[in-house]
């Protein structure tokens, strides 16, 4: 079967992908979603504070998701649950699988890669200890009281404080569990402060910076865990190692773009986000196949990613009606300083004005910006506070674009 | 009346001598004390088939390492489980350690092991180009190889099942008394009449000998720590790496497994207590300093999970395969650590062997029936084919697990199927469902959701895998209204 568009994924980014592409024009698109309704992580999240910037309101992420699940009806816009894309080939030939139709292949003309991310699990975090049950992701856990109405413990210790565990946190003392503790292996929280003040402060939740789990306690069930304070080098202080019954642990220990397909098709990755290096278009260096969303490097706010993901959609759409803008420059951008990535990481048209995204990988107090083309300054900008739970944003202008004759620097000092 | 054998002790031994008992009119019942097979030393070992050069000549653990690495692949195609020679390599850092590799060697022709051969560094480095350049030869063995050792025993004791034997999980024996010729065994709550007793019970086979009045031997347990990394660095390394020994065991290894991680481990430290397979700070980092030996560059960063294995350690130096002093019909198959996977194909017909000199009539079962599927046919299968199963049953279209690809369909059978999954380490271990990249992370609702349908209970009695080990303590305020 032939495909104008393939979106792979149907959370927030391919959703918001897709209609974009049917605004610009293109008719003939499919949404593969593995899940068995469209919405992504989302249809999970149900407390609010998604939109703000989107809407102008504050939604919950199913009534979020709901806004685009709508937009994508109304359009008429196809799409298939419960399917598992299984490959994705240089040529843009996908093959997916679900229950009525098996196996089947797709030639696409242009694909969007948006199949969000997973969460770091134990396993990766290194915790010494049993392997009891007890021991769940912030979003496994997250799924279990939100969709499925089950509580996966009483007694919480939650391990970083990624925004998916400082929701949790709240979530399960709403639900009438004692959250005992919030380590963070940092000396700064990774999650947003709003959700700081209003899932731990508000609940007198204590949160322990500098501080992991250092080791795990129980046989069959979690019974406790130690935590400990580290060191410079993150390295557990024995000494600082105390005890605390529990029967769950929750991880919120970061995401992890999921870019297994990605890979399979020969894209070539960052190695800082884990998603593919893409152009200010989203497109990666295979043509013709976009990136967008959580896939692509990890957001906070959902309303950047719709944001993102139209960028994708109307470039698929041009890029499939032959119109794509000319790549009449290449400048690479690259990080410095405390700037850990930015997103595009090229850029090869200064025709329009182009949003670069970027995280710091330390706190940075009075920080300076600073875009560079080797020694020349293209523009400085400054802020009282950058963080890297924070993703932050500067825009160049198509002046600014033009003036710039080799790769671009951005760096936070 | 059919002569009964009683097997107590559900890992790869024992799962094996099952099977072998039922190629004979025999009433077969193997015996476990927990909720599954293999969730013992089977459960969680370096996964290796060794050549068979390490062990003393003469022993049992030489004749039965080789014989056993040598029925290896036929045994395993025949239950449909995953094999690979890969081959190994004892690296050597020094002269003195190219001596001991020298010996080794030696040994290996002594033994009769085939496929050995002395590298010199050109012909290593040519070999596996990722390895330290420190490294300044090594042995190769070409016969050795990786297998799955839990998918080995549940193959085993589901083949033992579909031949006739019975299988009584969670049933500890707890006492044996002697009613004239025959036990009596106290198997948790039910009691079974036997002729022939063969305790496999592996790091606890001291403790049911103990039930008979023999203390002859005593089993320590030693644990190993291993990190598990991602199927990226599967192929760091084409062969098992092993460093030249010491007195606590193999060294750290290197090893692709057969599917497709590295492994690296395992520590060698000697615990008080036989049921602690914790993981340790100190362990986990003994493991990745010392495999770094080996291989500089290895990408910590991929690893996906880490476990302790818990080796049965005797107080002698071979395999204990032999009749109790006290009772002439009590086999002990005891004490079997390093190398007891790769001896475990040979000790099977070696102790029925043992049984029948001791006067148990064997008659062959005209019925046996050794071939068995695989839990990983469908995958095998081509697109069409997997087409005309998913139009069957629907249920082979749905991925739940998508790490590993494992659908709805194979998860079904796997939980009706003898020996039968009934918690998600009991779905791991058979279909590797929850064992991949995300460790479990979207596909363990949809697990819960799957085994609680199938098994007929609320997911709040759905378990992690030993007694005790629920996942779900109850339910939200909004659903228990």
């Amino acid at each position: 079967m032939k495909k104008d568009l393939v979106i792979i994924g149907g959370g927030p980014a391919g959703l918001a992908a897709a209609v974009a592409a049917y605004d610009s024009g293109i008719r003939d698109i499919l949404i593969l979603e593995r899940d068995t309704s469209l919405g992504g992580i989302l249809q999970q999240c149900i407390h609010n504070g998604f939109g703000l910037h989107r809407f102008g309101e504050e939604l919950t992420g199913p009534e979020y998701a709901a806004r685009y699940e709508q937009q994508v009806q109304e359009r008429g816009i196809e799409s298939l649950c419960g399917t598992m894309v299984l490959s994705v080939s240089p040529d843009k030939t996908v093959t997916a699988m679900n229950k009525q139709m098996g196996i089947f292949t797709l030639e696409a003309t242009a694909v969007v890669l948006a199949m969000g991310c997973r969460e770091r699990p134990r396993g990766a975090l290194n915790i010494p200890g049993t392997r009891p049950a007890g021991i769940f992701t912030a979003g496994t856990a997250q799924r279990f009281v939100n969709m499925e109405g089950y509580m996966p413990g009483k007694e919480v210790v939650i391990l970083g404080s990624g925004d998916i565990g400082l929701i949790m946190a709240r979530r399960m003392t709403l639900e009438g569990a004692k959250v005992k503790a919030v380590c963070e292996l940092m000396p700064y929280s990774g999650g947003l402060n709003r959700n700081i003040v209003q899932c731990l402060r508000d609940f007198d939740i204590p949160l322990y910076l500098s501080h992991t789990v250092s080791r795990i306690h129980g046989k069959e069930r979690v019974t406790g865990v130690s935590i400990a304070k580290v060191d410079e080098r993150l390295q557990v202080i024995p000494e600082t190692e105390t005890y605390i019954p529990c029967d769950t642990l929750l991880l919120s220990c970061g995401l992890l773009p999921e870019n297994e397909l990605t890979k399979s098709a020969g894209i070539p990755l960052d190695g800082i986000t884990g998603g593919a290096t893409v152009n200010q278009n989203r497109e990666t260096a295979l043509e013709g196949v976009f990136a967008c969303g959580n896939v692509l490097h990890v957001h906070d706010l959902v309303d950047f990613v719709s944001e993102e993901a139209a960028l994708a959609g109307n470039a698929a759409a041009a890029y499939i009606k032959g119109n794509a803008p000319a790549k009449e420059i290449a400048l690479a951008v690259k990080p410095a300083g405390k700037v850990r990535y930015t997103v595009p990481q090229r850029i090869d048209s200064a025709k329009e004005e182009v949003t670069l995204f970027f995280r710091v990988g330390s706190v940075a107090d009075n920080a300076l910006l600073t875009v560079k083309c080797g020694d020349k300054v293209l523009l400085t900008k400054k802020k009282r506070r950058m963080t890297p739970g924070e993703m932050e944003s500067v825009r160049l202008s198509p002046a600014l674009l033009s003036e710039a004759n080799g790769d671009l620097t951005v760096c936070v000092e | 009346m059919k002569p009964t054998v009683a097997v107590i002790g559900g890992g790869v031994v024992g799962s094996l001598i099952a099977r072998e008992l039922t190629k004979y009119e025999l009433k077969v019942v193997l015996i476990e004390a927990r909720e599954d097979i293999a969730t013992g030393a089977s459960g969680a070992n370096s996964a290796i088939v060794h050549g068979g050069f390490d062990p003393v000549p003469g022993t049992l653990k030489a004749k039965l390492n080789v014989e056993g690495a040598a029925m290896m692949p036929a045994l395993t195609e025949e239950l449909g489980v995953s094999y690979k020679n890969n081959g190994s390599l004892v690296l050597a850092f020094s002269e003195k350690e190219m001596e001991h590799v020298g010996k080794l060697y030696a040994r290996g022709l002594e033994n009769g092991v085939p496929g050995l051969s002395v590298l010199n560094a050109e012909e290593l480095h040519r070999l596996e180009p990722n390895l330290s350049p420190k490294a300044v030869g090594a042995l190769r063995c070409t016969s050795a190889g990786i297998v799955c050792p839990y998918s080995l025993a549940i193959a085993a004791a589901g083949n033992a099942v579909d031949n006739g034997a019975e299988l009584w999980l969670a049933s500890p024996v707890t006492a044996i008394e002697k009613d004239g010729e025959s036990f009596v065994l106290t198997c948790g709550e039910k009691t079974l009449q036997a002729d022939y007793v063969v305790n496999c019970a592996g790091i606890r086979s001291d403790e049911v000998s103990r039930l008979i009045g023999d203390d002859s031997f005593s089993i320590k347990p030693r644990a190993g720590e291993y990190l598990l990394l991602d199927k990226s660095e599967g192929d760091t390394v084409s062969h098992t790496i092993f460093q030249t020994p010491n007195e606590m065991g193999k060294g750290i290894l290197v090893t692709p497994t057969v599917h497709g991680n590295l492994l690296t481990g395992p520590t060698a430290l000697n615990i008080g207590e036989k049921g602690n397979t914790a993981t340790t700070r100190e362990g986990l980092a003994f493991v990745r300093e010392t495999a770094a030996k080996s291989v500089p560059n290895l990408n910590y960063r991929a690893v996906i999970t880490s476990f302790t294995g818990v080796r049965s350690v005797p107080d002698q130096e071979d395999f204990i395969i032999r009749f109790s002093e006290k009772d002439p019909r009590f086999l002990q198959v005891a004490g079997i650590e390093s190398p007891g996977l790769s001896s475990a194909p040979a000790i099977a017909p070696y102790a029925v062997g043992l049984l029948a000199e001791a006067g148990l009539a064997l008659t062959e079962n005209k019925a046996f029936n050794g071939k068995r599927k695989s839990y990983h046919w469908f995958s095998s299968l081509s697109m069409e084919e997997k087409n005309a199963v998913i139009r069957e049953n629907p249920a082979f279209g749905r991925v739940v697990c998508r790490c590993e690809t494992v659908t709805e369909g194979e998860i079904v059978e796997a939980i009706h199927r003898a020996p039968r999954a009934t918690t998600l380490d009991g779905l791991k271990h058979r279909l590797r469902s929850g064992m991949g990249r995300c460790q479990g992370g979207f596909c363990t609702p949809l697990l819960v959701e799957i085994l609680a349908r199938e098994l007929d209970r609320s997911p709040m009695d759905v378990e992690k895998g030993a007694e005790g080990s629920k996942l779900l303590i109850g339910k939200t305020k909004g659903e228990s209204v």
